[in-house]
């Protein structure tokens, strides 16, 4: 993977720079009445780490097993390094896939099932040994190779779907709900070292996730999925602090949306006018003069101040707090504001809360107020 | 040497057999389809249109024993003979009219028997314990291993007038003379209820197994007696098993032809065996195949119950 | 659910394995018995057994129903397999509802009809072709694989769709060619579902008496069709000494499959406590 060196590190920011491994154009996939993926477009390049992220049933499945070949395309074009797809049966494209129950094969050792994707390529045995034998290093298997899958642990069986798909060095790797199956500590844990490893073998990995944590920590880029669409693509950090849209807002983490209209729109700021205050924001958006629109601040960006008197001005708001949830790290706040509704504020809990004289709780009046850089601009 | 030759002359031709094998290996998902479809075609679906059409015959002195349905005249006009005489002798004649309610009246009366006596049964297995249960359930399926035959064969030598159960009796002093059980009527329902016994507690285990115990546990804790909890939370939940269970002893037994024969002798009329009479000793081939297709239209509703929740149970797994 | 057994699921239980086993225990006690009138206790004997072992009606009886249910097992399972293949692996086909519908249809077809057809089946061919120029051994075969395959296919078709399909994709993922899918991963995967249909094919046509009868000729007698012949008069011992024999046979082949699923069952608990000590 010398090309990865030489480009840059967002090929996807430049388009006359490196070409796509993976070309997505148009595709759609229909059941029946049913459409799963409808209509969608997507370029992934050498070496990224590209999760896709939805709720159940949002497509994205779907989507990867159209990679390997395990679905038609209904419409629209699969390109994998400049060939194109529609023809190529699942056991001749240059990609492996790791699937959600590992499918190892029960009646072969780990070292067989390794072994299994290499004879298929009619590989000179001896070829074998080496590959399979450096493989079990990678992952750190080398002392369970006799075994039958059943005698694994979790863990180790994941290694093994891993090293089974790695061993074949695929152009691309999909890897579906590749965690979902280890308890929550083994999670963490491995989702770094799935990082590591695909830093060390350069190989494409396309990932399938439903935890946005998973995907956050994972992803080189991310596609966030619903209905068979796409809503977004982009960074992690451009997904959560840039969110387009309402939904996207809401489904990565939390965030407190109030309706609005456009009242200033120029190259250096932007200014909302909403029921609860007018929010000013210090960046240019290409937003329309009089538009409706939606403005979203996410709790952990709200400063929360005991107050007597009601605040005035923009980016800032009164209101009496509901309800108060303590988390142990931060706690989270149910404020109440003049126009009826509830925000959240999360607040780390700097001070230990036992005595309540300093703290906030139920009924307080209460400012909130942030920064002209923290909202964020949402269409529907 | 010379075929050698021939062949570096010509590289692409194979040999043929290599060339079938390709061949096969490129179609063998068809291949694998055609050939246990062909068999089932050949084997189940064209004998019974045979019968079908046989239905629609009549008798006569001829080898096989029934008029053709299409006869071609001198001068090539085709005839086509269909006659629905068969069916009105049977539905006309007390014998066969009889016979079929008489069946069902068996059929019935003894799925009801099974269900009542295997319903308990299997509730039981589910209840027991994780060791008596795989043992308890291997009891109720060995039965299923040993001989049909040999097991209504068991119950005549139980229920003959100087059966085992007439000799206890008799030595208990409770009757003076033996009660006559074996070709009887009671002799049949004892004979299939027995036979029958594991098709309906299987299905019922097997639903029963499936159902979360806690249910019972809730319907207690909401304040729900032992007996409401069975009528309002068990017994509906098991319905699949309880008409799965009846159609698979419903279906074979209205159609018994072994059981009435052996425990019933000449005195309990069933289909089956009247068809099998009709058949190997009267050779009227047109009635005993119309006699087939009505028993087999009084079984269908029944058989496409059973296979709608065959495929429903399939797709849920 | 949880072991709680009331007093009546207790007795019921009893009473029912007691009417299963009774009847059989009876049967093997009379066949040690010295009298002709089966239920008359003439003292203990094994002339039954001897009579039985002399007879030579009941040796090619035997032998032919053996060879007729291992043909049979043999062909069922592979057509049995091949059909449940293609019902649950290779998606909609045309003719699938017709083919599903003739898998499903001799489980519940009653077996007089069965035979009934099949016997007017072979009439008809022996006219048109001159085969089968006599009935026996190969119409009883063909009529017994005819049902048994749908037995087979209808346990290959369970076993297929819990399988799922993960182990065909991965293989077919690391380039495995569909036939090669097939031979390396499916058929593997599936012997234990087809040793059970193959014992289940074979034991049926063991037990068939109502399609055998319908489709033998004359001198061709199985088992069943013996039996049948000599029980419709009454009872005689040595049927008893037979079912005893027969019994005692099957009891063995029981024994045998308890002590390997035994076996199996301690070899997965020894991998199941392998893969637990590996954990962390």
């Amino acid at each position: 993977m010398t090309a990865l060196d030489t480009a840059s590190d967002t090929p996807w920011l430049d388009p006359d720079g490196q070409t796509p491994l993976v070309q997505i154009k148009g595709v759609t996939k229909k059941y029946g009445d049913v459409t799963a993926v409808d209509n969608v477009d997507l370029d992934i390049y050498p070496g990224e780490l590209f999760c896709l992220l939805g709720g159940s049933g949002c497509g994205k499945s779907t989507l990867l097993r159209m990679l390997a070949g395990f679905e038609t395309v209904n419409g629209g074009s699969i390109t994998i390094d400049g060939v194109d797809m529609s023809e190529v049966p699942a056991y001749d494209r240059p990609t492996n896939m790791m699937f959600q129950s590992y499918a190892l094969f029960p009646h072969m050792s780990v070292e067989k099932n390794i072994a299994f994707g290499l004879q298929q390529d009619r590989i000179p045995k001896s070829e074998i040994k080496d590959r399979v034998h450096d493989i079990l290093a990678l992952v750190e298997l080398q002392d369970f190779k006799k075994r039958k899958p059943q005698q694994l642990s979790g863990g180790q069986r994941q290694r093994v779907a891993l090293a089974r798909a790695l061993v074949k060095e695929p152009k691309l790797l999909l890897l579906d709900e590749p965690l979902a199956a280890l308890d929550k500590k083994l999670r963490k844990q491995t989702q770094f070292e799935l990082a590591n490893i695909q830093e060390k073998v350069g190989v494409t990995f396309v990932v399938v996730t439903h935890d946005q944590e998973e995907a956050m920590s994972l992803a080189t880029r991310m596609a966030v999925m619903d209905a068979g669409r796409f809503k977004q693509i982009g960074t992690p950090t451009e997904i959560y602090e840039f969110p387009e849209s309402r939904f996207v807002a809401d489904f990565i983490g939390s965030a407190n949306i109030f309706e609005g209209r456009v009242t200033e729109d120029v190259a250096d700021h932007v200014r909302v006018k909403t029921e609860v205050c007018d929010v000013f924001i210090d960046h240019g958006e290409s937003v329309k003069m009089g538009s409706k629109i939606w403005v979203g601040i996410r709790p952990e960006k709200i400063r929360l101040t005991k107050a007597d008197k009601p605040a005035v001005g923009e980016n800032q708001a009164s209101g009496i707090v509901e309800d108060v949830g303590y988390l142990g790290e931060s706690s989270i706040y149910k404020v109440k504001l003049s126009n009826g509704q509830i925000i959240d504020v999360t607040a780390p809990n700097q001070l230990r809360p036992m005595s309540r004289q300093h703290g906030i709780t139920w009924d307080d009046h209460v400012n909130i107020s942030w920064e002209p850089s923290s909202a964020m601009l949402l269409n529907s | 040497m010379r075929e050698a030759r021939t062949q570096i002359a010509k590289p692409t031709q194979r040999p043929l057999h290599q060339r079938i094998m390709r061949r096969l290996q490129k179609h063998w998902q068809l291949v694998i389809v055609t050939i246990p479809f062909a068999w089932l075609l050949l084997f189940f679906l064209a004998p019974f249109l045979i019968v079908a059409k046989i239905s629609l015959a009549e008798l006569a002195i001829a080898s096989p024993p029934f008029t053709k349905m299409i006869e071609w005249t001198d001068n090539g006009i085709m005839t086509i003979r269909v006659v629905f005489d068969n069916f009105t002798y049977i539905l006309e004649d007390d014998l066969y009219l009889n016979t079929y309610l008489n069946s069902l009246k068996i059929s019935v009366t003894s799925t009801i028997l099974c269900l009542l006596f295997g319903y308990p049964v299997a509730y039981a297995i589910v209840r027991s314990g994780p060791v008596a249960k795989p043992i308890l359930l291997f009891c109720i399926i060995l039965p299923f291993w040993t001989s049909f035959l040999l097991r209504v064969y068991a119950w005549m030598g139980l229920l003959a007038d100087q059966g085992t159960i007439n000799n206890v009796l008799l030595a208990m002093g409770v009757i003076d003379e033996p009660i006559r059980m074996l070709y009887t009527e009671f002799a049949v329902y004892i004979g299939i209820v027995y036979t029958y016994m594991p098709f309906m507690i299987l299905p019922l285990y097997a639903n029963m197994e499936k159902l979360d115990g806690s249910l019972n546990e809730a319907a207690a804790d909401l304040g729900s007696r032992a007996t409401n909890t069975f009528f309002k939370v068990t017994l509906p939940l098991t319905m699949p098993g309880i008409v799965a269970g009846c159609l698979l002893v419903f279906i074979p037994a209205t159609g018994e032809y072994v059981i009435p024969d052996l425990l019933g002798g000449g005195n309990v009329q069933m289909i089956g065996r009247v068809l099998y009479n009709e058949f190997s000793r009267n050779s009227d081939w047109p009635v005993a195949a119309a006699v087939a297709i009505v028993l087999l239209l009084l079984l269908v509703i029944p058989m496409m119950v059973f296979q709608y929740y065959q495929g429903k149970a399939s797709e849920e797994s | 659910m949880q072991a709680k057994r009331s007093r009546f699921l207790t007795v019921m239980l009893t009473l029912g394995l007691a009417f299963f086993y009774v009847p059989m225990i009876l049967l093997v006690v009379y066949s040690f018995n010295y009298s002709k009138i089966v239920p008359v206790w003439g003292g203990w004997s094994l002339r039954w057994y001897k009579e039985l072992f002399e007879s030579r009606e009941v040796w090619s009886a035997v032998s032919l129903s053996l060879q007729i249910a291992v043909v049979n097992a043999t062909f069922a399972t592979i057509l049995g397999s091949l059909a449940g293949l293609a019902m649950v692996r290779f998606g909609r086909f045309k003719g699938r509802t017709l083919f599903g519908g003739m898998i499903v249809a001799p489980l519940v077809m009653p077996e007089v009809i069965t035979g009934l057809s099949l016997l007017v089946f072979f009439i008809t061919l022996n006219q048109l072709f001159g085969w089968p120029s006599e009935r026996g051994f190969a119409t009883i075969t063909i009529a017994h694989i005819t049902f048994s395959m749908a037995y087979v296919a209808v346990t290959i078709q369970a076993r297929l769709t819990g399988m799922g399909q993960d182990l065909e994709e991965a293989a077919a993922d690391l380039g495995a060619k569909p036939f090669k899918v097939l031979t390396a991963i499916t058929l593997p995967r599936l012997t234990p579902a087809l040793i059970s249909g193959w014992l289940l094919a074979f034991t049926l046509s063991l037990d068939d008496l109502v399609i055998a009868s319908f489709v033998t000729g004359p001198g061709a007698n199985t088992l069943p069709i013996l039996i049948f012949s000599r029980i419709r008069v009454g009872l005689r011992p040595d049927i008893n000494a037979l079912a005893t024999m027969i019994i005692l046979v099957i009891a063995l082949c029981v024994a045998v499959a308890a002590i390997l699923m035994f076996r199996q069952q301690r070899a997965d608990q020894r991998d199941r406590k392998m893969a637990e000590g590996e954990e962390h």
